[in-house]
């Protein structure tokens, strides 16, 4: 008897959670919108399904509790019923399902004019990179580290002279321009991770991962780790700023060269050894 | 031998299982500590799980405390809390539950239930606990070892599970995988002896489709074990190879901590795929004899029929078979090529129909039936609610894109602690009060079995229902502290304490269930043969506990499925399995 009102009272108190929880997702900052209005038709279709099953429930253990001289009938099946019930639900989940495999395909199809840009994840800190005037990254390896070339271009890639390196974590974006992100590690497996972009994707040694997204929101978002990366893991963090066009030239024409610190690097280290 | 009055779909055919010479034990060591004797074997699988299961319920404890007082734990940080989270998953997944289901229930239950005299391969079987017991105390021996057992997280991704970033790099990692080829030797010769037993020693009349759920459940289970168990066996071998020796199947080029390693060519992915395709098998390897056991309960407490019990039986072995092509669902975002994505997804949300199909029976089963509010039949509707709602949570993480804001955050935990951890363990603690009769000959006290099962089930609720929410905000799993973050508001932090408070009243709650256990040897009211009046067979054994052999001079001869409650025209509400064909039935 008590079961079945505690049953009412979860499916109530459940729903009541769900509308009044301070706790909902991060306003968007990019053109995933559509990630949102599934996760909210899934909300909508699987609570619809959870309130029905757990109500009726609730009803067949009050109508049918055991009171002296009740005996249940003897009904091994209903096949039509079933059947009935596996349609229902196969409807059901083809309507979550189609319209996520259809934004899925945006999702793995990249823009043909996004901007290509690269973070690099080390265990515990984020670097990135732009290409340079060539519009091109640069080849790399990780045979090439060393302590002036931390992020191991290729020294002999013309292409990769001009790259432009950010060792400060901080990332800066053009708003309303696609970015093609692709991901390199150079330890262990990483994942970047800004819950207002909804996207995110690992960072897998030894070979490079992408995902691309559209930056909507000007504004500054922090950059974590969404795979566990050993102990320093949650102190992995890096900052992205999406500003306009314009700040974000000036941000960019700031920027140092591979060439050009490969040179600071090398005339700092003469001076080292001159001392 | 036909009896014509006998109608000819409840009379056994003809043929004779040939009964076997069981190996007698003749000293105290051999019946109860080198024991052949399935059942003893079951309670010495079933005691070593839940020990090793009560620590890893001390480890939740760390992981809770740590989350809602980051810092303020003297001796956590974050190498002890990593290492707890690490160890309480691969706990509780292999060594707890998969060994109780198995290992305990499978070598209790399947014997009884179809109608044999032991496991078919006895000696085998001992041989099969022993391996886990040696298993387990490997993994725990990691305590012992300088830097303690690895904190690789339950998942063991090369390749930080095997660097010095990681705490446990030293030995732990070693022990664990080395555990975990043990567990899998020892598993194997359980699961090829439970395969057998059910296809080979079943009773006269005892076909297929008249076997218990439990049974379908836990033999089904076996057979995913024995396919989903080598990929794992081969990921931890050439793991432990590219640990120790220095080979490069997982490893690539790398340099770690501003040192190049000398690893070159290895794929941290394929690891993930031999991983998960274990690892997804593995959930319904621990959810499939759940769901057998829970339909048995719910029938017998409702005094009706299991509905649709040919669908619940093609539902078990559809589940099992699209559990082997769904893995990918793990790795949404790991990197592989994104058109898997879409096929994974679609097996994945299939998987949903057959398992709605389950509940939908079990819910149909207590339309007009007969219900009894015992203690069992609690902790089956818990199991019913929480497995409901874990379920409906996967609808959006097998969904690809719906998965990639939650995946890594709050969500998963959420999701997979409803679905895989509370509702099995309410399945287990609803089989424990139930079969604890026929264990013991004795009744386990109702009282505060409905104590017990009140605190867990609406605890439990509380915990891991809220949590859904930290992971639609975004907040990410496996954060030793979550710092200062511009994302999360303050309230999440006290959120987080009181899922800490709920939790830590929980744990000390199960007190109340071994207090329980141990009282009820001794003081708990006589039971007698088949105390809850049920139809299986387990329950028309001639001496209660069943003594060695199970069945004494002759094996029982079925004439019905396990399910016949409620029979109109039958003098009573249930009709056993093996008692002679009443005139005019038409039980299956």
């Amino acid at each position: 008897m008590f079961i079945a009102i505690a049953m009412v009272l979860v499916v109530a108190g459940s729903i009541l959670f769900h509308v009044l929880s301070p706790w909902r997702a991060t306003p968007i900052a990019s053109n995933w919108g559509f990630i949102d209005d599934t996760m909210a038709l899934t909300f909508l279709v699987t609570g619809a399904g959870f309130v029905a099953v757990i109500l009726f429930m609730a009803y067949c253990l009050y109508r049918f509790r055991h009171v002296p001289g009740r005996r249940a009938a003897y009904e091994p099946e209903n096949q039509k019923l079933e059947a009935w019930l596996g349609i229902v639900t196969t409807i059901a989940v083809i309507v979550l399902l189609a319209p996520g495999l259809l934004v899925w395909g945006q999702f793995i199809t990249v823009p043909k004019d996004a901007m290509v840009i690269e973070a690099v994840g080390v265990q515990w800190s984020w670097s990135f990179r732009l290409p340079g005037a060539d519009n091109q990254l640069g080849s790399s390896d990780v045979r090439y580290i060393d302590t002036t070339n931390s992020m191991g271009l290729s020294p002999a890639d013309p292409k990769g002279q001009d790259d432009l390196l950010i060792a400060s974590s901080e990332l800066h974006l053009p708003i309303g321009k696609p970015v093609k992100v692709l991901l390199r590690s150079i330890d262990v497996l990483h994942d970047f991770y800004v819950p207002e972009i909804r996207a995110k994707m690992d960072l897998v040694p030894g070979v490079v991962t992408y995902f691309w997204f559209t930056p909507t929101k000007i504004g500054e978002y922090e950059i974590l780790c969404a795979a566990y990366c050993g102990t320093g893991h949650p102190q992995m963090r890096g900052k992205m700023v999406i500003e306009s066009e314009a700040d974000f030239e000036t941000w960019r024409t700031a920027q140092q060269t591979f060439e050009q610190s490969r040179k600071s690097d090398a005339s700092r280290d003469k001076r080292a050894s001159a001392q | 031998m036909t009896d014509a009055s006998v109608p000819q779909n409840v009379a056994p055919p003809p043929a004779e299982v040939p009964d076997v010479d069981l190996y007698h034990a003749h000293s105290w060591i051999t019946k109860y500590v080198f024991s052949q004797d399935a059942k003893v074997i079951a309670i010495q699988y079933a005691g070593t799980a839940i020990a090793v299961g009560i620590l890893a319920l001390v480890l939740s404890w760390v992981i809770r405390l740590q989350l809602a007082f980051p810092g303020a734990i003297p001796f956590i940080d974050a190498n002890v809390y990593y290492q707890s989270v690490t160890m309480h998953g691969m706990i509780m997944v292999v060594y707890m539950l998969t060994a109780i289901f198995l290992g305990g229930f499978g070598n209790y239950l399947i014997p009884l239930m179809v109608g044999a005299r032991d496991m078919v391969f006895p000696y085998v079987n001992m041989l099969s606990y022993w391996v886990y017991l040696i298993a387990t105390l490997v993994l725990v021996s990691s305590y012992f070892f300088p830097g303690g057992p690895t904190g690789a997280g339950w998942t063991l991704y090369p390749p930080q599970s095997i660097l010095t970033g990681t705490p446990g790099h030293e030995y732990g990692i070693i022990l664990m995988l080395v555990s975990l080829i043990l567990f899998i030797v020892g598993f194997t010769m359980g699961g090829l002896n439970y395969v057998v037993t059910v296809l080979q020693a079943r009773t006269r009349g005892m076909t297929l489709m008249r076997m218990p759920l439990t049974v379908w459940g836990i033999f089904s289970a076996a057979v995913m074990a024995l396919l989903a168990f080598p990929g794992l066996f081969v990921a931890c071998l050439m793991l432990l190879l590219d640990r120790t020796l220095g080979t490069s199947f997982f490893m690539p080029s790398l340099v770690e901590l501003g040192e190049r390693k000398d690893y070159v060519g290895g794929s941290p992915i394929l690891f993930q795929h031999l991983f998960w395709f274990f690892g997804h098998p593995e959930v319904y390897i621990v959810a499939l004899p759940a769901f057998g056991i829970v339909s048995d309960l719910i029938s017998v407490h409702a005094r009706k029929n299991i509905f649709g019990y040919r669908m619940m039986v093609w539902a078990i072995i559809a589940i099992g078979v699209l559990s082997m092509v769904v893995w990918g669902h793990h790795m949404y975002i790991s990197g592989m090529d994104p058109w898997f994505g879409f096929f994974f997804a679609v097996t994945t949300l299939a998987i949903a129909v057959p398992t709605a199909l389950k509940v939908y029976n079990w819910v149909l089963t207590l339309w007009h039936a007969d219900i009894h509010f015992t203690t069992p039949m609690l902790f089956a509707l818990g199991f019913l609610v929480t497995f409901v709602n874990g379920g409906i949570t996967g609808l959006y993480l097998g969904n690809v894109i719906v998965d990639v804001p939650l995946s890594a955050t709050l969500f998963v935990v959420a999701h997979f602690h409803m679905v895989m951890g509370i509702a099995p363990v309410l399945v287990i603690f609803g089989a424990i009060y139930h079969w604890y009769p026929k264990i013991t000959g004795r009744m386990m006290d109702e009282r505060l079995g409905k104590i017990h099962f009140w605190i867990t089930f609406l605890g439990a609720y509380a915990i891991f229902f809220p949590m859904h929410y930290l992971g639609v905000l975004g907040m990410p799993r496996r954060f030793y502290e979550m710092g200062e973050t511009a994302f999360v508001p303050a309230s999440a932090a006290t959120l987080n304490i009181v899922i800490t408070v709920i939790a830590l009243a929980v744990g000390f709650a199960q007190s109340i269930f071994f207090y329980n256990l141990f009282k009820s040897l001794k003081y708990g009211a006589p039971a007698g043969g088949n105390p809850w009046r049920a139809a299986s067979l387990e329950w028309q054994t001639p001496e209660t506990p069943p003594g060695h052999g199970n069945w004494g001079k002759h094996l029982p001869v079925v004439y019905r499925w396990p399910y016949a409650y409620s029979v109109p025209g039958a003098p009573e509400d249930y009709l056993p399995q093996n008692a002679p064909p009443v005139r005019g039935e038409h039980s299956p």
